[in-house]
């Protein structure tokens, strides 16, 4: 059997697929997470929670109402989405332009109720949620055998992040966002809504942690705190990328997922903290984090 | 002289916080007109700016475009009611090209100039349209700030002091493009404190002191006044 710096191949790059899905999700949620806080202002500590509900939501869609795979992959977003939207209307349009403390209590305090609500109900054990029929089965690279479900996962991922990043990057509504992020107040004095715009990118980053829920879903299983294990990560990984960079939160996203991969091959006693390590270090380093603007 | 102001300010009061800082201010533009506000630092014409805009939300009084009450509105609907702003630190967004700084202001009326009109005007600014905003030099920047609103199509220009800070040459050109906006009959209230640049277009002068109006008088006195001006504006 062939070897890598005497490691296994086919060890490796399992690891480094492993890295590839984990760094998805880390991709996904932090975007959401950057777009959100670049905006609004808002640590939303409620973004595990919402990609919570959005696994929750095709898991139940799929109990009660027959509704399967890909229909949840639209209909889980929109529902989170639409929770998200009156969350921001009810609460957390009262915090804004105030100290961000009070956004980031909010919106822990909504986390905590909605894991704690969902382990009463459903209990902390994992519920299973099969991948669809068209996704299942591996996939013989030549170098290795692939799960067609965790290869669909990275490119839809990749999707997803790109499709983000050009509608903030290219459209008018993302130069609305852009040029809000900045000055706000001057945005809506030229007569765009922006009360509405804060709204909407509110509505969109829960809809996107929804979405990396449901994608979550056949791999991790669906449990109340899916999301609060991973929500920490995330917020590491948002700190390494820097707050509020749309770029450097995806490309931080995959890396150090990777990154934590090749940890768990080479040395698997630090690949828990080791992303936590680097950003100890850009912290020291560069604490606007790697992609951010020093302000 | 006897048409009804398009634009009209009555007893306007505003306050930053706990701080009082417009007392009473009264203000009437017509159609077409191009009225300068003077005053040295600090006398309040930027905030009556931003009272008018409603960027400063803490106002009493009465501001009425063609007789509609502009106080009671939100801030995003002022613009749609006609109003276009250039402000003195003339909000060019960094994270936005020259273009998409240009594009940004939606329409508000038929009847603004098109993208050609205005590159034909402002030459540097198509030269320069994908570069980021910022990286435009201090009379570009103004430029645009201006061209950005002569795209919506809105009826009143709040200007303030275009010329701040600027090269000769470069406040020739905007004094040119001002000259040019008034032919075409649009209205435009200009904060200045250089009055021989107002000169060239304002038909008439406000003259502001500690949050107060306290003359005003037609473009054509302007010479005989200098004295006085001399002495409140401290120039
Ligand atoms: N954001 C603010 N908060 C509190 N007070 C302010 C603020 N901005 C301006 N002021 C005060 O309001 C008064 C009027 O300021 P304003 O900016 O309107 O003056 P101005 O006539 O535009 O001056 P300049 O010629 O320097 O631009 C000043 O006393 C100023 O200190
Ligand atoms: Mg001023």
């Amino acid at each position: 059997m062939s070897t890598i710096f005497g490691v296994p191949a086919p060890a490796l790059y399992g690891q480094i697929l492993i890295g590839l899905i984990n760094g998805s999700f880390y991709a996904m949620l932090s975007l959401g997470l950057a777009v959100i806080f670049g905006l609004l202002r808002i640590i939303n500590f409620a973004h595990g929670a919402q990609y919570m509900l959005g696994a929750f939501a095709a898991y139940l869609l799929l109990s009660y109402a027959g509704i399967g795979y890909w229909l949840a992959l639209v209909l889980a977003p929109l529902i989170v989405g639409a929770v998200a939207v009156v969350i921001e209307r009810t609460m957390l349009s009262r915090l804004y332009g105030i100290d961000p403390l009070y956004g980031l209590l909010l919106t822990f305090g909504l986390a905590l109720i909605l894991e704690g609500a969902f382990r009463y109900w459903f209990g902390a054990a994992g519920q299973p949620y099969a991948a669809p029929a068209q996704l299942t089965g591996a996939l013989n690279l030549g170098f290795m055998f692939m799960p067609i479900y965790r290869g669909w996962v990275v490119v839809a991922s990749l999707v997803i992040c790109l499709g983000t990043w050009l509608l903030i990057e290219k459209t008018r509504l993302g130069a609305y966002l852009r040029a809000a992020t900045e000055n706000a107040t001057l945005v809506q004095a030229f007569g765009v809504n922006v009360p509405l715009l804060l709204t909407l990118t509110y509505g969109l980053g829960a809809a996107l942690a929804a979405l990396a829920g449901v994608l979550a879903a056949p791999i991790y299983q669906v449990s109340p705190l899916m999301g609060s294990n991973l929500i920490i990560i995330v917020f590491a990984v948002v700190v390494v990328g820097g707050m509020g960079s749309i770029l450097g939160a995806i490309v931080t996203g995959y890396v150090l997922g990777v990154l934590e991969g090749l940890t768990k091959v080479f040395y698997p006693e630090a690949s828990s903290i080791v992303i936590f390590v680097i950003m100890a270090i850009v912290l020291l380093v560069r604490p606007a984090g790697l992609f951010g603007r020093e302000e | 002289m006897s048409s009804a102001p398009l634009l009209e300010v009555r007893g306007l009061n505003a306050w930053y916080g706990e701080s009082h800082v417009l007392h009473g201010v009264d203000l009437d533009i017509r159609e077409g007109e191009t009225v300068t506000l003077l005053g040295r630092n600090g006398a309040g014409k930027t905030t009556t700016l931003r009272a008018i805009m409603g960027i400063l939300r803490r106002r009493e009084g009465v501001i009425r475009l063609r007789g509609r009450d502009l106080l009671g509105l939100p801030l995003h609907k002022v613009a749609k009611a006609g109003l276009g702003y250039v402000p003195e630190e003339r909000g060019i967004f960094a994270s936005l090209n020259v273009s998409e700084n240009l594009m940004l202001p939606p329409t508000v009326a038929e009847g603004g100039m098109s993208v050609e009109e205005i590159y034909t005007l402002f030459p540097n600014l198509h030269e320069r349209r994908s570069s980021q905003g910022t990286k435009l030099s201090g009379g570009e920047q103004q430029m645009l700030a201006i061209a950005r609103v002569l795209r919506t199509g809105a009826k009143i220009i709040l200007l303030d002091e275009p010329t701040e800070g600027l090269a000769p040459v470069i406040v020739q050109r905007i004094g040119d493009v001002l000259v040019e906006l008034k032919k075409r009959g649009m209205t435009i209230l200009l904060v200045e404190q250089n009055f021989r640049f107002a000169r060239k277009v304002a038909d008439r002068f406000y003259l502001m002191e500690d949050g107060r109006m306290v003359n005003a008088f037609p473009g054509h006195e302007l010479d005989a006044r200098m004295d006085e001006l001399h002495e409140v504006l401290g120039v």
